[in-house]
């Protein structure tokens, strides 16, 4: 396995964290061939056999400092490949690499130890807070059960709440109840960084809020980034907001990884049938530009059964003959090698007729 | 035109908010507002009162009453409520009713407490564990339960306290075995509910010990919930202990509990009807406040 | 649905190995030597030695529980202490006599509970709501063997209209439907059924208030549609809940009656196993639990079933 396959990152951490192990090139975090297959339950005199296939090997990895958005339609995988990475559920099969250190081996890295460098925020920012707990407790959680005395795992509550714009003095000893959204949203964003991580997770951290809340903790997710030297791994079905925060982008389709490049590559000149049906399915701002036909129709195929071949040719304009028989690997493109693709239209001799965009 | 004053305008949050003291950093928990939901509950107080009073002779016994509870007189027997040093009258025995259902409180409030705090001690933990670790330990745990679940609950105190013989102990034991099964039904679902909650997961994703979330996130959720249903539960316990002393499975005379009095008194229903019915008008009394209690409680706790 | 029915029944198997397994322990619940729980007390050495084969306590206990299972499936529940007679001989015609008890009881009750708690369910926070609602507290918090004595008193003792003891006159015990029996029924069933009546009107006033506030009812009652039409279809969406509350209590009447039973000296189930308390008389004790228990499992499932019927929405999948 090689380690330092390092994407072209024009934004790497300029001082250097005392917890780097890997050096700067090293990616903070490597996944490869990750899977998870849930068993649908059976009864006793019908076992079932049917699994969903909810990730079903993804491989990416994330550079230090930078952000990675995740996109996808509900279903694709992307909340799962969260909670896999958390170890909130256990992997079937994949190995995860965290700075140089593979996780859950005998001399790696062991599970805490991981959960400590790497935290999550949640969407629902009411249901990710115990209702029973002062949210300056529920901050103090995580650094108390490593064995950080109460009254400092308090004081370090404050200061964070302080950092992500909330009063201590006002809203240490309140109820999530008695919160905003948004506000919920901060508290579980200092939640997350009372563990001090090196990486966050934030699925679909802000896609409940309104927007112009969703905008001001967009705001403080970035500048906490920078004082904080963080990394992201930013999952959101809101392809605005992905681009505005990311500096890579990973669209997935059930459970795989589609096409994964450079934001900017990746929005100029998506390459996938797919990337390019979802960008095109944003409403315009420009109503003489407004779309009457939608791009993609239908739901997502059945993740229990999905299709032959590649997965996406069931909804695909350009499916042929090849789609439905071999799957197509993630490639990179001959002239963006930070750019990867797995369609049959788009690699070379893949026995497809045509590439679709010229690259 | 005459202008309206600007000062005469109100925004709507001055509207609403008139006559509200503004509110910075004081901040009510859970339980705060289920206090203060209670303390405007007129029937729960009521109850609260009543019960009060009853668990307070009970416990002062020797110091509320004149009579020896135990001294028989075979000219004063089955003496109308209301009669000289008698003010409820004795039993069949000549022993003075008030002194003996205050003493008998003693004994039928605790065989109603004790198996529901064991029960709910037990099948609490049996439950929530279920709950939350899921899998097989949860399928392991309640089948067993489902197995208890599979009886009447009277049938059920009354087999195994029939079979390990009379006694307040066996009574005891028998009905906590009674209680664990739907105790811990009711922790299992809730712990269920709770352990799926999004608060859990982040607990858990800080790497904390599953004892820790136990402690700290678990239990303050699911606590409420079981103990409403522990406390609808004492009002059965008491009617069904004293229905164990009734069939003669309780203690054993000369102490007395309300089922017990009830029963030997029954003999003397067509002489002294009136006596023969107060020791159940104390299960009766005890049983509707508690019932009505917890109904309070209820209502107090499921606001959000 | 068939495969539900049928992952339903396979359900109740374990349960009810599980009730077998808790039945036969019974017997080793009990103080001492299980022997002499058995034996009548003027028992010599050969008869002790004789039992000892024929119960198979000479045997470890798992292959006991297997013999006794054995027997019982065959309808073998052993001999009673007291009358040498088959405990089946026993127990079913005091099981008839319960369940007839309990019919009466649901007859009684459960019209009663539920047209209260539709009334409330219909009225929330009306006189008539609050009226029902502690109607109903007290019925569930009231001791009914303290009830049946209270009725006694008052129609028995004072007015002399209804007896207070038995089942027939003479204390015979057969299902004759003239007067002269079915007067010794009414306060039994009356008392038997105050609690379940209490219940069933709680938990329909509850489903009926909640059916209400639903949205479905508020468009029906937009379009115009009568409001007997609309309580069609409230009574529609009640019928499976109302259904698995009052399945449940009638199950729980055949526990619930041991207590009613001996206030009332009616021979059913609860009688015979008060008196078999006493003479420890522990196959009988053993049998009847049995028989009750398995009964309630199956009236249990008998509900389950139904309610698929009744609510197209479980399918239990």
């Amino acid at each position: 396995m090689t380690l330092a396959v390092v994407p072209e990152n024009p934004r790497l951490p300029v001082s250097a964290d005392p917890r780097d192990r890997g050096g700067p090139m090293q990616p903070m975090l490597l996944v490869e061939d990750l899977k998870k297959h849930f068993p649908i339950k059976g009864s006793l005199f019908s076992p079932s056999r049917a699994v969903v296939k909810a990730v079903d090997g993804v491989s990416f990895e994330v550079a230090k400092g930078e952000t990675l958005g995740i996109v996808g339609e509900s279903g694709c995988g992307k909340s799962t490949t969260a909670r896999l990475l958390m170890h909130l559920i256990q992997p079937d099969a994949g190995t995860i690499v965290f700075d140089g250190d593979p996780v859950g081996v005998v001399r790696g890295i062991p599970v805490d130890e991981l959960q400590r460098n790497m935290q999550m925020v949640f969407q629902d920012s009411y249901a990710s807070l115990n209702p029973r707990l002062p949210i300056a407790d529920s901050i103090a959680f995580g650094p108390k059960s490593h064995g950080l005395p109460k009254s400092e795992a308090r004081e370090r509550a404050r200061d964070l709440l302080g950092m992500v714009g909330l009063n201590p003095r006002l809203f240490a000893e309140r109820y999530p109840h008695e919160l905003s959204g948004g506000q919920r949203q901060r508290v579980n964003i200092a939640r997350a960084l009372a563990m001090h991580p090196r990486l966050v997770i934030l699925d679909e951290s802000v896609s409940a809020l309104d927007k112009s809340v969703e905008a001001q903790v967009l705001n403080l997710l970035v500048s906490l980034k920078d004082r904080l030297s963080l990394t992201y791994l930013f999952i959101s079905h809101d392809l605005n907001v992905v681009q505005y925060v990311s500096d890579r982008v990973m669209v997935m389709y059930l459970g795989r990884v589609a096409e994964i490049g450079p934001v900017e590559r990746l929005y100029e000149a998506p390459q996938h049938p797919y990337t390019r049906a979802l960008l095109s399915s944003r409403p315009s701002m420009d109503p003489r530009r407004r779309v009457s036909v939608p791009p993609l129709s239908g739901d997502p195929p059945n993740p229990v059964n999905p299709p032959s071949g590649c997965r996406f040719r069931t909804r695909c304009p350009l499916a042929e003959a090849v789609c439905a028989e071999i799957e197509p690997p993630l490639a990179a493109l001959p002239a963006f090698p930070a750019h990867k693709v797995a369609c049959h239209a788009v690699a070379a001799a893949s026995g497809h007729s045509g590439t679709a965009v010229p690259v | 035109m005459a202008m309206a004053e600007p000062a005469a305008i109100r925004t709507v949050s001055e509207v609403l908010n008139a006559g509200r003291p503004a509110r910075a950093g004081v901040s009510r928990s859970y339980w705060a507002g289920v206090r203060r939901r209670l303390a405007r509950d007129r029937v729960t107080i009521v109850c609260a009162a009543i019960l009060f009073v009853i668990l307070a002779a009970a416990i002062f016994a020797p110091y509320v009453t004149w009579a020896d509870p135990y001294k028989t007189s075979m000219i004063r027997r089955l003496l109308p409520p209301g009669s000289p040093n008698h003010i409820l009258g004795t039993d069949e025995l000549g022993r003075d009713m008030f002194t003996r259902l205050v003493y008998g409180g003693r004994i039928s409030l605790f065989t109603g407490f004790m198996p529901v705090f064991v029960a709910t001690v037990i099948g609490g933990t049996l439950g929530v564990l279920a709950g939350y670790l899921g899998g097989r330990s949860n399928m392991l745990i309640m089948r067993v339960m489902d197995v208890f679940y599979a009886f009447p609950s009277v049938l059920l105190a009354v087999a195994i306290s029939g079979a390990l013989g009379a006694g307040l102990v066996n009574g005891l034991v028998a009905m906590s075995l009674v209680f664990i099964a739907p105790v811990a039904r009711v922790s299992e679902t809730v712990a269920t509910q709770v352990r799926n909650e999004d608060f859990v997961e982040a607990a858990r994703a800080t790497g904390a010990r599953t004892w820790r979330i136990l402690i700290e996130h678990i239990l303050p959720n699911v606590l409420g919930p079981i103990l409403i249903y522990a406390s609808s539960l004492i009002s059965v316990a008491i009617v069904l202990a004293s229905g164990l002393s009734f069939l003669g499975l309780g203690v054993s005379p000369p102490n007395a509990d309300w089922g017990l009095m009830l029963n030997t008194l029954r003999q003397s229903i067509y002489v002294a009807p009136v006596n023969a019915i107060l020791p159940g008008v104390m299960i009766f009394v005890t049983s509707m406040c508690f019932n009505l209690m917890s109904d309070g409680l209820r209502a107090a706790m499921d606001v959000r | 649905m068939l495969s539900y029915i049928l992952r339903r029944i396979a359900y109740a198997l374990p349960i009810t190995l599980g009730v077998t397994i808790i039945c036969f322990s019974l017997i080793h619940l009990a103080p001492g030597d299980p022997l002499s729980a058995v034996l009548p007390d003027n028992a010599g050495p050969d008869m002790r030695e004789q039992i000892k084969i024929a119960y198979g306590f000479d045997k470890p206990l798992p292959v006991q529980y297997l013999l006794w299972l054995k027997n019982v499936a065959t309808g073998d529940f052993g001999l009673s202490i007291q009358s040498r007679r088959p405990v089946v001989s026993e127990v079913l015609p005091a099981a008839c006599n319960t369940a007839y008890l309990a019919l009466a009881a649901v007859l009684i009750g459960f019209p009663f509970g539920i047209l209260m708690g539709a009334v409330a369910g219909y009225t929330v926070g009306g006189w008539i709501d609050r009226a029902v609602t502690s109607v109903a507290v007290t019925g569930v918090s009231v001791p009914h063997y303290w009830l049946g004595m209270v009725l006694v008193v008052i129609f028995a003792v004072n007015l002399g209209a209804l007896p207070a003891m038995g089942m027939g006159p003479g204390g015979q015990s057969s299902y004759a439907f003239d007067w002269a029996h079915l007067r010794h029924l009414v306060l039994p069933a009356i008392t038997l059924a105050v609690i379940p009546a209490g219940i069933i009107a709680r938990s329909v006033r509850a489903t009926v208030a909640d059916i209400r506030r639903r949205d479905f009812v508020g468009t029906l009652q937009a379009k115009g549609i009568g409001e007997g039409r609309v309580l069609y279809h409230v009574a529609k969406n009640a019928g499976p809940t109302i259904l698995a509350v009052a399945g449940l209590q009638f199950a729980q009447l055949l526990g619930g009656s041991i207590l009613v039973e001996t206030v009332f000296s009616w021979p059913g189930t609860g009688f015979l196993l008060n008196t078999a308390i006493f003479t420890r008389d522990l196959p009988i004790l053993q049998g009847t639990i049995l028989v009750l228990s398995i009964f309630f499992v199956f009236i249990n499932l008998v509900v389950d079933v139904l309610q698929t019927f009744l609510d197209p929405r479980i399918k239990r999948a």
